[in-house]
């Protein structure tokens, strides 16, 4: 049991902006780049005051370009930095896309393994802040398709501490896509914890009825629909896979072999989604274990609606517990 | 962090101090137009006679030492980077290799910015500069792997300090400028080069990278070789204003080069590259010169462009420029281009035989290196794909493709 030294109640913002400090103090060569993280620390404030602290030359605000933002990075870390860069809305990422698909993620690849990319892409992600257009997407799927990235997203306080600090250590290039719904809610983070492996999912509530897949935003919302069909005498457990890419499909199969049945949440749209490439490989795996076909909940293909219609558009309980209801049918 | 990181570098000449030398003051004809002569830095006419002028003093100084054996030296080196360049197009046409992309014209370009890095600076190449890399010490062979379809890249970029070749258009000049970045946060004085051609000045991580660079004050060179044409679109397709110009709008200097000639290309990179060094930032070179042949060899410049154009060309060849000055100037004699003849022969030889005795990657290369700390669904695609490989074996063992004999 931690001590109250090491354990601190943080909101999930909180708990990136100490451990971004704590790479910072631990490891001259890590910087943070991108628009408005210096001064303004970052338009969550999910820098806050690191700049203050760090300097200009470790926490440098960027021209407002997002190529050149993920560029420059690049070239950093040929020069052995380990660059956070933080986008700062996931739709406008795409500038950034072709430096993030066609160079950093193919770097390593194409040096037969000369050179690291030890960059992170952090990207608030998702919707349900009441947000314009461009402000409220979910672009895993099209980063999660590229060989040589990988893709996490915490859930709780405690992950996005632990997360990122792994993130930053790896030298693989990691998409770090933060559930910014969930920044102001608080959870314990154990500083002085041993964390788990960065690609690890976890049971976050134990079940025997059917298994909740989600990840990033939607595992709160997960844990609130397991909590209402207990209600209703059904027994679900929840699984918050924590990492997109790799995705630990080991921990899904254990679950579904347990409990024969599996709904997939998630804010992105269904089609071509990482919901799609759960249900085929759990197909594949667990064939003969499922009792009813592998369901998913996630956005419709159209454009991200505006912020009066996102409430009908993102998975809320009831459509998931409808999902559910739906697998238990079979 | 521009504070900072340059107040760890070397002092450096006050501001100002040589601002008048600068080339933002240079824009002696803006908009002049095709004629590029008025603005062209020149210190060898086509006819290989040294020129000087007011203009061309202030880089004149910096090929000042050159010495004779230093002539003949870039000479050599123009030679044999064709030679490997002409074995390579011919391999290509062998069917030895995929694709080639011939650098026929931008020998001087490319051997006078080549020759005047030091070996602690960065090269960030697209996929044209066998030049630029001969220069790094980079063996020819290395640079063929990619063509011939047995890797991406392949060498070891810290090696001779030469990154991989760039495919994607202008990407690299952004790698270049978070690399010159790095250099001033670490306190050195190594400059870092970026290379890229006139089609790639059109694309948004080109201008990106100006910013950035002019920004942070990062010590980078641009170095563009404007070699007329992008693939069939020819530089008016790319540019309403003589490209060095554009560097005025970033608040750096820009300066147009003869391309064709060695001596001002290595005059003006050493210029700039003192510029990097001394913590006057990034400056974008425009060499402006020639591509003689095909962009590749998929391409076909019938299509787009007429004979005249290129006759016009090879009258400013840079290879033959600089042998018209040795000759004039007395500096060889017959046995030095004799033994380079052979020596270009041999390299020829030497190039064509390693390419041939290329072997193909071994098939789990496909899975190799993806990632450098692994990844559970490689690992998963690689137990499948060894599977299905032994499947084979397993056949071949039971008699089953005893037909095929040694198939």
């Amino acid at each position: 049991m931690a001590d109250n030294a090491t354990t601190k109640n943080l909101a999930l913002a909180k708990a990136i902006n100490e451990s971004l400090r704590r790479a910072l103090e631990t490891d001259p060569k890590v910087l943070v780049m991108g628009e408005d993280v210096g001064k303004l620390g970052g338009v969550f404030r999910v820098t806050d005051g690191l700049q203050k602290d760090f300097g200009e030359s470790r926490v440098i605000d960027t021209p407002l370009a997002e190529s050149g933002i993920v560029g420059t990075a690049i070239g950093m870390a040929l020069r052995g930095y380990r660059p956070v860069v933080e986008i700062q809305f996931d739709g406008f990422v795409f500038p950034a896309y072709d430096q993030i698909v066609t160079q950093l993620a193919k770097m390593h690849a194409r040096s037969l393994g000369k050179v690291k990319m030890p960059v992170v892409v952090r990207i608030p992600y998702g919707g349900g802040i009441g947000a314009v257009e461009h402000h409220s997407e979910s672009p895993e799927a099209l980063f999660a398709h590229v060989s040589g990235l990988k893709i996490v997203s915490p859930s709780n306080a405690s992950d996005a501490y632990w997360m990122m600090q792994q993130a930053i250590q790896s030298d693989d290039p990691v998409i770090f896509f933060e559930p910014k719904r969930r920044y102001w809610d608080k959870g314990e983070v154990n500083t002085e914890a041993i964390p788990g492996p960065l690609h690890k999912a976890q049971v976050v509530r134990e079940g025997t009825d059917l298994t909740l897949v989600a990840y990033g935003p939607m595992v709160k919302l997960c844990q609130e629909v397991a909590a209402a069909a207990a209600e209703e005498g059904k027994n679900l457990e929840v699984l918050d896979l924590r990492s997109v890419s790799p995705l630990d499909f080991d921990s899904i199969q254990t679950s579904v072999e347990k409990t024969r049945r599996l709904v997939v949440v998630h804010e992105a749209p269904v089609f071509f989604g990482s919901g799609a490439e759960i249900a085929a490989r759990i197909t594949e795996r667990c064939f003969y274990h499922l009792e009813a076909p592998v369901l998913r909940v996630g956005g419709y293909h159209a454009p991200y609606p505006p912020a009066r219609l996102e409430e009908e558009y993102l998975p809320g309980l009831d459509r998931v517990l409808d999902a559910v209801d739906r697998a238990l049918a079979y | 962090m521009t504070v900072e990181s340059t107040a760890a570098r070397k002092p450096r000449r006050s501001a100002g101090s040589k601002a008048g030398t600068t080339g933002t003051g240079r824009t002696t004809r803006a908009g002049a137009g095709k004629s590029a002569e008025p603005e062209l830095v020149q210190l060898l006419t086509p006819e290989g006679k040294r020129v000087k002028n007011a203009k061309n003093a202030e880089f004149a100084q910096y090929v000042a030492g050159v010495t004779p054996e230093d002539l003949r030296g870039l000479y050599r080196d123009m030679v044999l980077t064709r030679r490997f360049d002409a074995e390579a197009t011919s391999l290509q046409r062998q069917g030895e290799l995929g694709l080639w992309a011939s650098l026929l014209g931008q020998e001087a370009a490319q051997i006078g910015s080549g020759r005047a890095l030091r070996d602690d600076d960065y090269v960030f190449p697209t996929y044209r500069e066998h030049g630029v890399a001969w220069c790094r010490g980079v063996d020819p062979t290395n640079l063929l792997g990619m063509f011939r379809g047995v890797n991406n890249g392949g060498w070891d970029p810290n090696s001779n300090n030469f990154h991989l070749y760039t495919i994607v258009i202008g990407s690299q000049t952004l790698h270049a400028t978070g690399y010159a970045m790095g250099v001033a946060k670490d306190g050195a004085d190594s400059a870092v080069i970026a290379y890229f051609g006139d089609g790639a000045s059109s694309q948004g991580d080109v201008a990106e990278s100006f910013t950035f660079s002019a920004v942070y004050n990062a010590p980078v060179v641009f170095f563009c070789q404007n070699n007329q044409w992008a693939i069939s679109e020819p530089t008016e397709k790319q540019t309403r204003v003589p490209l060095y110009q554009r560097a005025q709008g970033y608040g750096f200097p820009g300066v147009r080069v003869d391309g064709n000639d060695v001596l001002a290309c290595l005059a003006v990179t050493r210029w700039a590259l003192e510029r990097a060094r001394n913590g006057e930032g990034p400056t974008l070179v425009e060499a402006y010169t020639y591509r003689m042949g095909a962009h590749t060899t998929s391409d076909d410049p019938t299509k787009y462009r007429a004979d005249e154009e290129r006759e016009s060309w090879e009258a400013k060849d840079p290879i033959l420029r600089l042998r018209r000055h040795l000759e004039a100037s007395n500096h060889t004699d017959e046995g030095f281009f004799a033994e380079l003849e052979a020596e270009s022969e041999a390299l020829g030889r030497r190039v064509r035989e390693a390419v041939r005795a290329m072997p193909d990657p071994d098939h789990f290369a496909i899975f190799e290196n993806v990632y450098a700390d692994g990844h559970a669904l490689v690992d998963e695609e690689r137990a499948q794909f060894a599977a299905y490989q032994e499947s084979f074996a397993t056949e071949s063992d039971s008699g089953f493709a005893a037909g095929t004999g040694g198939n």
